[in-house]
């Protein structure tokens, strides 16, 4: 057993750090320190998206006939670590590792040659059309309706916590194609063009101050049968394939050292009259740095059972829990670290294209809206009451 | 980058697991709890035998040349049986002080009887004013024309009365640690044995005047302290393996429980409060199980990194040791408080683990203090 990367995984670490030095402007790297939400914005992570594309990474866990780098977990690994050490944009996850993935998986060969390359250029941007106002944790219950008219479905209902719905330009959904005894089988997942007539977006402020999700609502929407991917009905399957990769597949604890090392520098700064002098704050930054490096050693566990063709059995939900429970205690030290200055409102956004000086330090105001906003991540894709529910159930198989 | 266990390795643990499911049943338990040594010397020879006391030692010395991972998979079985032995002692402190402050002189004497199984070590380290603070030492070593006299006052010596040697830390003139190697019965050395919280045995030690030969200081006289917190850290990523077979264990036992015991005409496990403590408990488990792997695959590093791993991973295996023990113990309701269970001797022992080389606390301020920033108690 060992921790170090052997020397031709070292060389391929120094061939990311040049490939970032070389391609993420001041600008790029700016924008995503003052962006408190999940997601960038697109103008920055597709730029970023085509800058990965043209080197050939820009879908790190495709396979390569489709267009991915062929990389081994290992160099994966070393991938996400260096990018959210060098504190890059978020590219459209939605689309490169959300449906990216079910239409490798389950999509025809048309659908393949047709959305793959899209996605890996920046050409499109997707949403995810999951929940609705009376489907969340229980989505199986969903309620929006596909009916077969001919060659297309007409869809009819809404959809909601869309996030960046108001920048997609195609949605992937989970829609009722049949009113089944067991709900989940009723289910098919299909592909929506934004702008076909009928859909309608409406903004939800989030209580950060961000506008990142929506409200979509569909009006005798016309979709061709030849936009849903694999079989009517199977659509459930299809999506928690997807949901495992949404909670497991991002290795987060790069990230989250990067966000309290921000917090960190932060609290050793004259800005915050340095806050680490505070005992309670110095410990409670060890504390959550030993978390870190806790979750990265699962997360490395994880990765070298996937290295040598182990299955790692149902740890995503393991690993989603902890990283939404680490990235809330990070951003609360975050407030406290910043002291008075988290009183200072900041209305405006994006915060990296506000015009006027603001009344605190520029680098302090995506603190507070980050916390606010981290409300969600112990919510979004499966709150942490039903990933205890799925622990439960596939770990300790009760 | 690979964490998978080698084949070696699997074996080990195959071995380790079965030996000791076959060795220490309750019973074994029951009756070792009374024994004025607290472990059996039988089992001891089947150790050697098995070549787990020659594990860590060097090829030279009489060893296997094998390292904290080997540890660690034996300790995690031993957290399983609550085995007794005085493995932490003799094999991963002991032979560690040795190993890294010896003459070569006392290398080769000392290292083949710990192999071999016939030294036992104990290491008196700890004072009452001390807390948990490895440099704080105020036991005397002055030089005599002979050699050394010591005098002070040791607490919590694991193993001590078992020992045919004990390793006394103690300042000398010049305000260096010194080790010295103090043998059973010396003259002027008193020893107050008790059971330990969870199994085995222990003594607080008075020494006053005892006299001891110029080869009792174990090295040249360079300070000992690094030698001391490198044994110390090591032994904390032991024992965080021991603690996760010990956590398994009480969770593998609740979840048994939660599914037999019924109330309300269903089993406590058909409760979504009960579902959801069982998972927590089980992330605690497997975080724990993380964090003794990290501080195993970082024993050798180089001390601020070293030690910071053996820090975190005693302060977040001890918070989840905590957590899994009080948690076990509550969902076996009343059972889980009566001396008829399990439960308690595993809990008692997790209870121990926190306590041994400092709780949480004070593992996180060292964490904290070694990243420079420094935490004003």
């Amino acid at each position: 057993m060992d921790l170090t990367f052997n020397a031709e995984e070292r060389a391929f670490e120094k061939e990311v750090r040049d490939f970032i030095a070389a391609n993420l402007t001041p600008e790029m790297k700016r924008a995503t320190a003052l962006t408190p939400s999940v997601f960038s914005d697109p103008d920055i992570g597709m730029a970023w998206q085509r800058a990965l594309h043209r080197k050939g990474w820009g879908a790190p866990g495709w396979p390569v006939d489709h267009g991915g780098p062929d990389w081994t977990p290992a160099q994966r690994w070393i991938f996400e670590a260096e990018c959210a050490r060098a504190g890059v944009p978020n590219v459209n996850v939605m689309g490169v590792k959300m449906v990216g993935p079910v239409i490798i998986g389950f999509g025809s060969p048309e659908q393949k040659n047709f959305y793959l390359p899209r996605i890996l250029s920046g050409e499109d941007y997707w949403c995810q059309g999951y929940s609705e106002p009376g489907s969340g944790s229980d989505l199986a219950s969903l309620k929006t309706r596909a009916v077969r008219d001919g060659d297309d479905y007409i869809i009819n209902g809404t959809k909601i916590w869309t996030t960046h719905a108001h920048h997609a330009n195609r949605m992937f959904a989970l829609v009722r194609t049949n009113e089944t005894e067991r709900q989940q089988d009723g289910i098919s997942f299909i592909l929506i063009d934004m702008k076909t007539t009928g859909i309608t977006t409406r903004p939800i402020l989030t209580i950060g101050g961000d506008h990142e999700v929506n409200q979509v609502f569909f009006d005798d929407v016309r979709v061709p049968v030849a936009n849903r991917v694999g079989e009517e009905g199977k659509g459930w399957t299809y999506g928690k394939y997807l949901l495992e990769f949404e909670r497991g597949a991002g290795i987060a604890s790069a990230k989250l050292r990067d966000a309290l090392k921000t917090i960190s520098d932060l609290a050793e700064s004259e800005v915050t009259g340095r806050a680490i002098d505070d005992p309670d704050i110095a410990m409670r930054m060890s504390e959550i740095e030993v978390d870190i490096d806790t979750l990265e050693m699962t997360e490395l566990r994880v990765l070298s059972a996937l290295q040598t063709g182990q299955n790692p059995g149902a740890v995503s939900s393991l690993l989603k829990l902890r990283n939404s429970e680490i990235r809330q205690a990070v951003t609360r030290l975050g407030v406290d670290v910043i002291g008075n200055d988290g009183l200072y409102v900041e209305p405006v956004r994006p915060l990296y294209r506000l015009n006027e000086t603001p009344g605190i330090p520029e680098e302090l105001l995506p603190v507070v809206p980050e916390y606010l906003n981290g409300r969600a991540y112990t919510i979004f894709g499966g709150s942490s009451e039903i990933q205890r529910d799925i622990v439960a159930k596939m770990v300790l198989g009760l | 980058m690979d964490l998978t266990l080698s084949d070696e390795q699997r074996l080990l643990r195959e071995s380790a697991d079965r030996f000791v499911s076959e060795t220490y049943t309750a019973d074994h338990r029951r009756k070792i709890a009374g024994d004025p040594l607290g472990f059996s010397t039988n089992i001891w020879k089947q150790f050697a035998d098995l070549g787990w006391l020659a594990l860590p030692i060097s090829e030279a010395h009489g060893g296997l040349g094998g390292g904290a991972i080997e540890i660690g998979i034996l300790m995690e079985a031993f957290g399983r049986g609550l085995v007794s032995e005085p493995y932490l002692s003799t094999v991963v402190i002991g032979a560690s002080l040795i190993s890294e402050c010896g003459t070569e002189a006392q290398k080769q004497d000392l290292l083949p009887k710990i192999a071999d199984g016939s030294l036992v070590l104990a290491f008196a380290h700890s004072e009452r004013q001390a807390r948990f603070d490895l440099a704080k030492v105020a036991t005397s070593a002055k030089k005599t024309p002979d050699g050394w006299r010591l005098d002070g006052h040791k607490t919590a010596v694991l193993d001590g009365s078992a020992a045919g040697q004990i390793i006394v830390s103690a300042r000398n003139d010049d305000g260096k640690l010194g080790l010295f190697l103090v043998p059973r019965g010396a003259a002027g050395l008193t020893s107050r044995d008790f059971p330990r919280l969870g199994g085995g045995r222990a003594c607080n030690l008075d020494l006053s005047g005892v006299q001891l030969p110029a080869d009792a200081l174990l090295g040249d006289g360079s300070d000992a302290l690094p030698a001391i917190e490198a044994a110390v850290d090591r032994a904390m990523a032991a024992l965080g393996a021991e603690a996760v077979g010990i956590m398994q264990t009480l969770l593998d036992q609740t979840l048994e429980y939660t599914k037999i015991r019924k109330q309300f005409g269903r089993p406590l496990s058909a409760n979504q409060v009960i579902r959801h403590r069982l998972a927590d408990m089980a992330m605690q488990c497997d975080e724990a199980r993380s964090m003794a792997l990290r501080a195993a695959l970082m024993a050798d590093a180089e001390p601020v990194a070293r030690s910071r791993a053996a820090s975190g991973a005693k302060a977040k295996i001890g918070r989840c040791a905590r957590f899994v023990a009080e948690q076990s113990v509550q969902l076996h309701g009343a059972m889980g408080v009566t001396e008829e269970l399990d439960i308690g001797s595993y809990f008692k022992r997790l209870l121990a683990f926190d306590t041994l080389f400092g709780g949480s606390a004070h593992h996180y301020r060292r964490h904290a203090a070694l990243g420079g920033r420094a935490i004003q108690a």
